[in-house]
Parts: structure tokens; sequence; C-alpha cells
């Protein structure tokens, strides 16, 4: 159905959409912005800022590795438990120095994206049910590997959760690196244009010749790897280790932020300024609700209604 | 749209072993498993033993069998782990005024959301997973709210008629299992020998086709959601009977063991293709396999979500191997 066949006003309903869809997310956050600065005490201090940007950081980190999942008509269910993992894996190997911790963690998130990707490149596996798997199986692992909350007392990993350069945390500033880095993988690399292409058509991907099954495997490694870093950063917040919670709903959130920010579950496209605004959006809904005494049980309400709203507003834009 | 009969009756040798093993294959392992597991443990054939995992397996079951009908339709509920405890909590409280509002309040609510689950699927065109992906954290939202996030627990009273439900016994065998026997076979003849049921089948097989034929694609798809709600919702009121609370940690990870069952029964998850009896065969497998891993009782429950990761994995392998065999052969 062309243009030409729709009405001029259906055309230009069409048009809205697009725009809403696009852009509704930065005007949701302006929104929220803007009332909570006329209702919420203290909302306008240096400090609230660093807080908030300090607890988006890991939302924001899963996430992006989630939009690549989606850019590839995928999803990745497993990377709250990848979290869990990667904290299992940084107090266990901790005592052998802070990096090689880091490492390894990084690398067991990689792993669990090896899993993933060869189920759904090679056996065919939809990635709900791998990554559904692999999200029982690697929450399994990480507490298997450290059953219960420790604490971790480093120099190196306290300073990276608390530390900050020129007012601006850490958390926020590597957040904001890996933002920037998977942007430009997206769109100036092979990598991100055969992934666009793969997402839009795996079956016109494999005509035309392009590597599917190693570009699906490494959006699964992206998206682990991100994951265990988003992993390590919250236990550098928290200073412990807690692999019963931590991570806990994060598929959720993580989806939630892709799809409010404009990238279509359908695949083919990813918009990463829209999921870094998706990511800020939840993270000012959850700070209004609780600044003003609402139950957290209402987060996840809201969240909820969030979710089913962007998918609403985004439906009619499918793939062509 | 293949059902076991309409197998073509030329088919390859190759290919009757495929369809044999896909739908047969979790029959066979549960029996082995059970002929070992009789004869590694001496505990594992009484009768209470027995008894225990039927009992624990009926709720399983129920859920499982609501999620049979949306897999077969070619979509997913992520939403009955919550729709459960929901259901276990409005249950309980409900039962303060009589077994009618104890059955039917977890009933209207639990099926009221499958009911939108249903309609954002089938007549706004949403991906399944993502809104029952939605529902259920909204249903998660609902029961904390209701449960002064999740401090408060309702008791049933323990010599009420409801309570019975869960916790009487009829021939020495619970009264869930019962139920659940009783589910399964009005599940299977409604599948089986119903117009709706055919159009499950053809929803799942191909919707476009099914929509030529004139099957009410959206409708059956509003049905089935709305039927998993509700059997989500009676599994978690008949476990709130048998447990004679409302515990509102139950249910997380429970989608993941319901999918699993239907997909180890010989459920395709691509749609158009499966079969009740295989879920509860399913089920069984799953709470035998349980049941080994508690008996051998070194392993935690860490390591036992291990195993049903795995497992789960495997099994869809299996699955998808076979049925890909078939297709090309």
């Amino acid at each position: 159905m062309t243009d030409l066949a729709l009405g001029r006003s259906a055309a230009d309903r069409e048009r809205y959409l697009r725009l809403l869809q696009n852009y509704g997310v930065y005007a949701g956050v302006a929104v929220l912005l803007l009332l909570n600065i006329a209702l919420t005490p203290h909302f306008l201090s240096a400090e609230n800022f660093r807080t908030q940007a300090v607890q988006v950081a890991p939302v924001l980190i899963v996430a992006l590795g989630m939009a690549l999942a989606i850019g590839s008509e995928g999803v990745d269910l497993s990377v709250g438990s990848v979290m869990a993992l990667s904290t299992s894996l940084l107090s266990l190997y901790l005592g052998y120095g802070t990096w090689i911790a880091l490492i390894v963690a990084v690398i067991g998130g990689a792993a669990i994206g090896i899993a993933n990707g060869s189920l759904i490149a090679f056996i065919g596996v939809q990635p709900i049910v791998a990554t559904l798997a692999l999200m029982v199986a690697g929450r399994g692992l990480a507490l298997v590997l450290l059953p219960q909350l420790k604490d971790v007392r480093d120099p190196t990993m306290a300073s990276l959760g608390s530390g900050d350069v020129l007012g601006i945390p850490y958390l926020a500033l590597i957040a904001a690196a890996l933002a920037l880095l998977v942007a430009f993988v997206v769109r100036r690399t092979t990598f991100g244009r055969q992934l666009l292409a793969i997402g839009d058509s795996r079956p016109a991907a494999r005509l035309a010749g392009l590597p599917v099954r190693r570009v699906l495997i490494l959006v699964y490694v992206c998206s682990g790897a991100l994951a265990a870093i988003a992993g390590v950063l919250a236990t550098a917040r928290l200073t412990a280790s807690d692999p019963t919670s931590l991570g806990n709903l994060m598929e959720l959130s993580a989806i939630t932020a892709v799809v409010v920010g404009g990238t279509p579950l359908s695949g083919g496209r990813v918009r990463i300024g829209g999921t870094v605004a998706g990511a800020v959006l939840i993270q000012l809904l959850t700070a209004t609700l609780i600044k003003h005494d609402l139950p957290p049980s209402w987060t996840q309400i809201a969240q909820a209604v969030v979710i089913v709203l962007a998918v609403y507003a985004a439906r009619e834009r499918g793939k062509r | 749209m293949k059902k076991p009969e309409d197998e073509p009756t030329g088919a390859s040798r190759s290919e009757r072993v495929s369809a044999l093993a896909q739908q047969h294959g979790a029959l066979v392992t549960l029996v082995v498993a059970v002929i070992v597991a009789s004869l590694s443990f001496d505990t594992f054939l009484t009768g209470d033993n027995l008894e225990n995992m039927a009992v624990s397996s009926a709720f399983l079951a129920v859920v499982a069998l609501g999620m049979t009908f949306v897999i077969i339709t070619g979509g997913i509920d992520l939403s009955v782990g919550s729709l459960f405890a929901l259901g276990g909590v409005l249950a309980a409280w409900g039962s303060q005024y009589g077994t009618a509002v104890a059955l039917l309040l977890p009933l209207a609510v639990c099926g009221l959301i499958g009911l939108v689950n249903g309609l954002l699927i089938a007549r706004s065109r949403l991906a399944p997973f993502i809104v029952t992906l939605a529902a259920m954290l909204g249903a998660r939202g609902i029961l904390l709210s209701i449960t002064d996030e999740g401090s408060k627990t309702y008791l049933v009273d323990k010599d009420s008629f409801f309570a019975t439900l869960g916790q009487g016994k009829v021939l020495g065998i619970g009264a869930p299992v019962w139920i659940t026997l009783a589910l399964f076979v009005a599940g299977a003849v409604v599948l089986r020998r119903s117009r709706f049921g055919q159009y499950v089948y053809a929803v799942g097989g191909n919707e476009d086709a099914a929509a030529l034929m004139g099957a009410p694609v959206a409708r059956t798809k509003v049905t089935v959601y709305t039927l998993s709600g509700l059997c989500a919702g009676l599994a978690g009121a008949l476990n709130a009977a048998w447990l004679v609370s409302g515990v509102t940690i139950l249910g997380s990870g429970m989608e993941l063991e319901a999918i699993s069952a239907v997909v180890i029964g010989g459920t395709l998850l691509t749609g158009g293709f499966g079969f009740i009896s295989g879920s509860l065969v399913g089920v069984l497998l799953l709470k035998v396999i349980q049941n080994v891993i508690n008996q051998i009782g070194s392993l935690d429950s860490a390591y036992q979500q291990v195993v049903s990761g795995a497992f789960l994995a495997l099994v869809v392998i299996a699955q998808t191997w076979l049925g890909r065999r078939r297709r090309v052969l």
C-alpha cells in the first residue's frame, strides 16, 4: 500500500505516528524533567543528577546490547542472568587482581553470548526460547559459583563505583562512551550494516551472501559482554556481589528502553540515541514515583503500561 | 496444520521415525526415567513420594494446558507465572467470603488479563512475547500492591470447602490431581473434536491461509490467551487451597517450566502442531527429573536451574532437528 493509495489525512496521520515513534521518547523525557522540576523538592541539584546518572548507567549499557539483538530481529532475555554471572565471577577472581577479575567477568558474559548465538544461528532456535534457556541456566550458574551475597572490598572497584571526573561519575562516563561506540558500530561499520540487513530480512541477507551466522553470534556476544560490563559496574556501585537479585527483571527494563526509544521489534533498524533517552525515561519514571512515596510495585505497573503504549505506537511501522 | 492422523500415508520411513520420535519421545524418556529412578532410589516408588509428585505436578499441568493452546497458535505466554501467583493470593483473600468468591475472583481477574493480552496481540497485532512480558510485570505489580509490597500473607481457613479442593482426597488421590485430569480430558476433546480446536491448529499452521479459509483468526487468538490466563489463575487458586495460604513469591520461572513441558511433549514452538497429552507427559517428566535431583540431595537448587535450562535447550535442539528432518525429507 503506497502513500498514493492513502488519503491525504491518512498520510498525515502516518507521518505524525512516525514522528511520535521517533521523537516521542525525547518529549517524554522533557515532560518528566519539567514535572519533576516543578513538583519534586531538591530535584534541581548536582547531587541528584549524579545519583540519577549513576543509577541509569547499568540499564543503559544492557539496553545497548539489547538494541543490537532487537535490530537483528532477535531478543536477549538472558541479560539479567549474565549480570549475575559476571558479579559472581568478579568476586571469585578478585584475589588474582582487579583487572584479571574484570576481564574474566566480561569473558563469562561473552561466553553466554556465544551459547545464545550458536543456538540461534546454527540450530535455528527462536531467540526468545534460546535466551530463556540461558536465562535460567545462567542464573543457576551464577548461584553455583557464588551462593550468597558477598561484600566487595577492593580499592579499584570502590573508586570505579563512586569516583568522578569533573563531577561526572565514572559510571556515567563509561555508559556514554559505550553508547557512542555502539552508535558508531551500527552506523559506520560493515558489521553494523550486515546486522541491520539481517534484521530486515534474513533470507535476503543470506541470498546476498552475508555471513549471517557469524554476524548473529557476534550480536549475542556483544549483548552478553555489555550485560557483563553492566554487572561489573553495578557491583562497583553497590560494593557487593549479589547473584540472587542483581539483574532481576533487567531484560524488561532494557527491552522497554529500546522499544520506547523507537527501535522496532521487527528488526532492521537500531536507534541508539532513542535507546539512551528510553533508559533515562525509565529511570526518571522510577525516581519520580519513588520520590513521591508511591510503592515500588507501582513502578512495575507503570513500566508495563509504558511498554505496551510504546509498542502500540510503533505497531504500524513494522517491516514493509 | 499437522495433526498426527493427517500424516501423509506415503511418508518415507525415516520421516515416520522422526514423527514418532517427536510424538512419543517424551513418553519413552518418561518410562526410562521412572524405571531408572525406581531402581536407584528405594524411596521413589513409595506411595507418599508418588502422591506428592502427582499433586505438585497438577498445578504446573493446569498452567501447561493453557500454554499448549497458545503455543499451537504460534504464540507464547510469559505472564503465566505472575498470574499463577496473583490467582493464588486473590483466592486466599477471597476464601474468607466463601468458596465461590475464592474461585471466581482469580478466574475473573486472571481471565481479564489474559483477555487484554489476547486483544492486544490479535487486534493490535503486537508481538505476543512483549505483550505477555508486560503483563508479567504488571500482574506482579498488582500482586505486590495488594499485599503491602509482598509482606502480607492471606490465609485460607483449613476447614472450609475451598481448602478441601486442595487438600481433600478421593480414592486416596489428591483432589487437585482429579481436577487436573478432568481439565486435560476436556482440553483434549476441545482441541481435537471441536471447531475451535481446528481453528487453533489452522491459525498456528498458516495464519494467512487460515484467514482465507474463513477461520476467525483474531477471535481464536483472543480465546487462547484468555484460556491461558484462566488456567494460570485456576492453578494458582488450587495451589492456594493446597497450601492453605496465598504465597506471593510463587510462580517466578513458572513460564519457563510450562513452556518446557509443552515443548518436551512434542508441541512445536513454531505453531500448528502439538497435543494436549504430550504436555501432561512433559510435566511429569520435568517433575520426575526434579524429584531425582532432590533425592540425590547434593545438588542444590542452583544446579537444578542449570540442569533445567540445559535440558530445555537440548529438547528444543532435538525438536528443531526432528522438525527440519521431516520437512526436508
